[in-house]
């Protein structure tokens, strides 16, 4: 008896283990990486060029942040290998013969990947009038780009999987090869809009040209992964709903592009959703509220992707430091100028309440 | 004349056939039912949902952002709760975006109480509506006005919602709708689905009209001299009644209809305040941060110096729920007997 009270509960242990948020499980493996690199050379070096391209800008507005030139920071440094082929991918224009976007804050690689001006960003950060976006009225990473059908990214980590159908509704009708893309996290699919998307996507007869994406990073803001999701993978909950799904290696941007490919070729033509669940690093934190220092414990895509093109024989060491600097110090300048341009006037706030009217105090 | 079911099933008619409204949809709106309270029968866009109200607001909100017009319907309003940061954001894109993305759409819910509908049926929801900057807010009181509001909803460029008085569902106008025949059964015989099989069923439609109601424009339905009463949806019959039974002892109230309480006719309320020196709002949402202390709020702030009597808001007891028996429904939401006491109450008062 007393041995026994000696021996921890279940329960007991498994608080325990809960207490140790630092205990994160890798993933099973995904076969990835294969000796030959199946695309062709100047698109793997304008993903590199692109993928470092998006660091820079994550960096610098982290340094934006530590700087005082920002009140908050959240991005996607660490997602770069499958956002900048997801933007390489997209049919990008306005309405519903183009790709519809929903996505989640940490996309500003795929928004460069769509030949985005970075400028705009570090505008948002610094939240000026100018900033293309919001006005300055948003944080950063909270794209907003109509003649791109880039629809306004918001704070809520689910509303974009409630929205997204409508999208895809119209484009379903309206005939064509436009789809409708919605990102999120692994964390937001515990929302109940993530099984909205899965079940209004999958209507019999009526499925939707919609390529359903979660970037699972195995975090929630500091909740790891296995403490609230019982299933060992994501795109297993789009199984139940008939709906093609893969698990991809998102820190990869050669199958990300691969696998993308496929799968917006399937939605494209077949008019029927599929779910993605790419795995992730999040080199940064969830944000600047955890304190946007660099993680070095989680892979890195970018590291890991010159690895294989200077051994591939694309990129040498010195290329790839060239291209960061470059960026680096263009960021830095665009940021200084930006530092100078005016915040948005008190006065503005009623401005865009309601569309077609002119902005005004109601009770005034 | 038309029940104000049929006024907003012949608005959405007309505003499918000629507003560009694409798609009219949520649980049970599509054949065979046509909507919970027949809202929406035969009409050529409707589908039923999933039952899912966040996919519905949602949806409505992505169909909108592609170029589509559509009429989302929640059932009852007490399940629009679940969806209320979706509400806030459909209000809010177009400020969020500085300008870039409006959402034209229409979202349609029965409200209030007086079908003895219990605690999940009975709900009001204009409180938490006006508290959604973005959305315009609409509660016809009238069939005429129903038809006349839903069609210029229909042409908004912004989200609107359209909250309809459950009570006064059924209730028959006494205006003619334009377009609509004189005799009530040859309407039904028109619009109105069969009982049994409607697979073979599809309305024959009036040639109606385009009546639209501009948004935000009150309406005088009697005139007084000695109170002002504010009111819309349910309680605004229930005051224009109380009016006519106080006028036999010689008291002369005027009864505003808002109709729209986003954005307000406040002039309308000023002007007729500013003459009477008093002034009661009623309606049945819960009193507590109810719209009509937001009316009085700005009835002291300024018109203080025009006042007689001190304003008055005569709304919803703040209880959790409408309790089902009818002493419970009674005591819980205004009836006429209160609303004539709080008018010889207010008329009472000497500066």
């Amino acid at each position: 008896m007393a041995r026994d009270a000696k021996k921890m509960s279940a329960p007991a242990k498994a608080a325990k283990s809960a207490a140790k948020p630092s205990a994160k499980p890798p993933f099973k493996a995904l076969v990835t990486h294969s000796e030959e690199l199946p695309l062709e050379k100047e698109l793997l070096l304008s993903m590199h060029d692109t993928m470092v391209k998006a660091r820079c800008l994550e960096e610098r507005l982290i340094a934006m942040y530590k700087t005082g030139h920002g009140y908050f920071w959240i991005g996607g440094p660490g997602e770069e290998a499958f956002n900048v082929p997801l933007g390489l991918l997209i049919k990008k224009g306005q309405g519903p013969a183009f790709d519809f976007l929903h996505f989640h804050y940490r996309q500003s690689a795929t928004l460069l990947a769509m030949g985005e001006d970075p400028t705009g960003a570090i505008r948002q950060m610094k939240n000026t009038a100018s900033d293309p976006y919001s006005g300055g009225r948003n944080f950063a990473g909270h794209f907003s780009k109509k003649e791109w059908n880039v629809v306004p990214v918001s704070s809520p980590i689910e509303v974009q999987y409630a929205m997204a159908p409508g999208t895809a509704l119209v484009q379903k009708r309206h005939g064509g090869d436009g789809i409708t893309i919605v990102t999120g996290g692994d964390a937001g699919t515990a929302e109940g809009d993530f099984a909205s998307c899965l079940v209004w996507a999958s209507r019999p007869r009526q499925e939707l040209p919609l390529l359903i994406i979660v970037t699972n990073n195995r975090w929630g803001i500091s909740t790891p992964y296995e403490q609230v999701q019982g299933v060992e993978k994501i795109s297993d909950r789009g199984v139940a709903f008939g709906m093609k799904t893969k698990t991809i290696d998102g820190n990869d941007p050669i199958s990300s592009y691969l696998e993308l490919k496929e799968a917006m070729e399937y939605v494209r033509t077949e008019r029927k959703p599929y779910l993605v669940e790419a795995r992730v690093s999040r080199l940064y934190g969830h944000s600047s509220a955890s304190g946007a220092n660099f993680t070095a414990n989680e892979a890195d895509c970018i590291s890991q992707f010159e690895a294989r093109l200077e051994k591939a024989g694309m990129l040498s060491a010195a290329d790839a430091k060239a291209v960061r600097e470059r960026y680096s110090e263009q960021f830095a300048d665009i940021a200084r100028a930006v530092k100078e341009e005016p915040f948005p006037d008190g006065s503005t706030i009623f401005d865009h309440v309601f569309h077609g009217e002119p902005g005004r105090d109601p009770l005034a | 004349m038309a029940n104000m079911a049929q006024a907003v099933r012949m608005a959405l008619h007309f505003a499918e056939e000629n507003l560009g409204v694409t798609d009219i949809f949520g649980e049970d709106v599509g054949a065979p039912l046509g909507g919970a309270f027949t809202c929406t029968q035969g009409l050529k866009t409707t589908w039923n949902s999933p039952l899912d109200e966040r996919g519905i607001i949602g949806t409505a909100m992505g169909i909108a952002m592609a170029g589509g017009k559509p009429v989302a319907e929640i059932q009852f309003c007490d399940y629009i709760y679940n969806t209320i940061d979706l509400l806030k954001l459909a209000g809010g894109t177009h400020w969020s975006s500085n300008g870039q993305w409006n959402l034209p759409m229409v979202v349609m819910t029965p409200v209030g109480s007086g079908i003895r509908g219990s605690i999940y049926h009975s709900h009001s929801v204009d409180a938490t509506a006006t508290h959604l900057p973005g959305w315009k807010i609409v509660m016809p009181s009238t069939p005429l006005d129903a038809y006349g509001l839903m069609l210029s909803a229909c042409k908004e460029t912004n989200p609107v919602m359209f909250l309809i008085p459950k009570a006064l569902m059924r209730m028959r106008g006494a205006e003619l709708i334009p377009g609509e025949p004189g005799e009530d059964k040859a309407l039904s015989r028109l619009i109105d689905a069969p009982l049994g099989d409607r697979s073979k069923w599809a309305a024959q439609w009036p040639a109606l009209e385009d009546a639209s109601i501009p948004l935000g424009q009150a309406k005088t339905v009697r005139s007084g001299s000695q109170l002002t009463v504010v009111s819309y949806g349910r309680t605004l019959p229930l005051c224009a009644h109380a009016a006519e039974t106080v006028a036999a002892d010689g008291l002369d109230v005027e009864v505003i209809d808002l109709r729209t309480l986003w954005p307000y006719d406040w002039e309308a309320i000023k002007a007729s305040v500013e003459k009477t020196g008093r002034v009661l709002f009623v309606n049945e949402d819960t009193e507590v941060t109810n719209f009509g202390e937001h009316l009085v709020r700005r009835t002291v702030d300024e018109l203080f110096f025009k006042l007689l009597a001190p304003p008055k808001l005569l709304a919803g007891k703040f209880v959790p729920g409408i309790g089902l028996a009818d002493p419970l429904e009674a005591a819980s939401v205004p009836q006429q007997g209160d609303i004539e006491q709080a008018m010889r109450a207010l008329i009472a008062v000497q500066p």
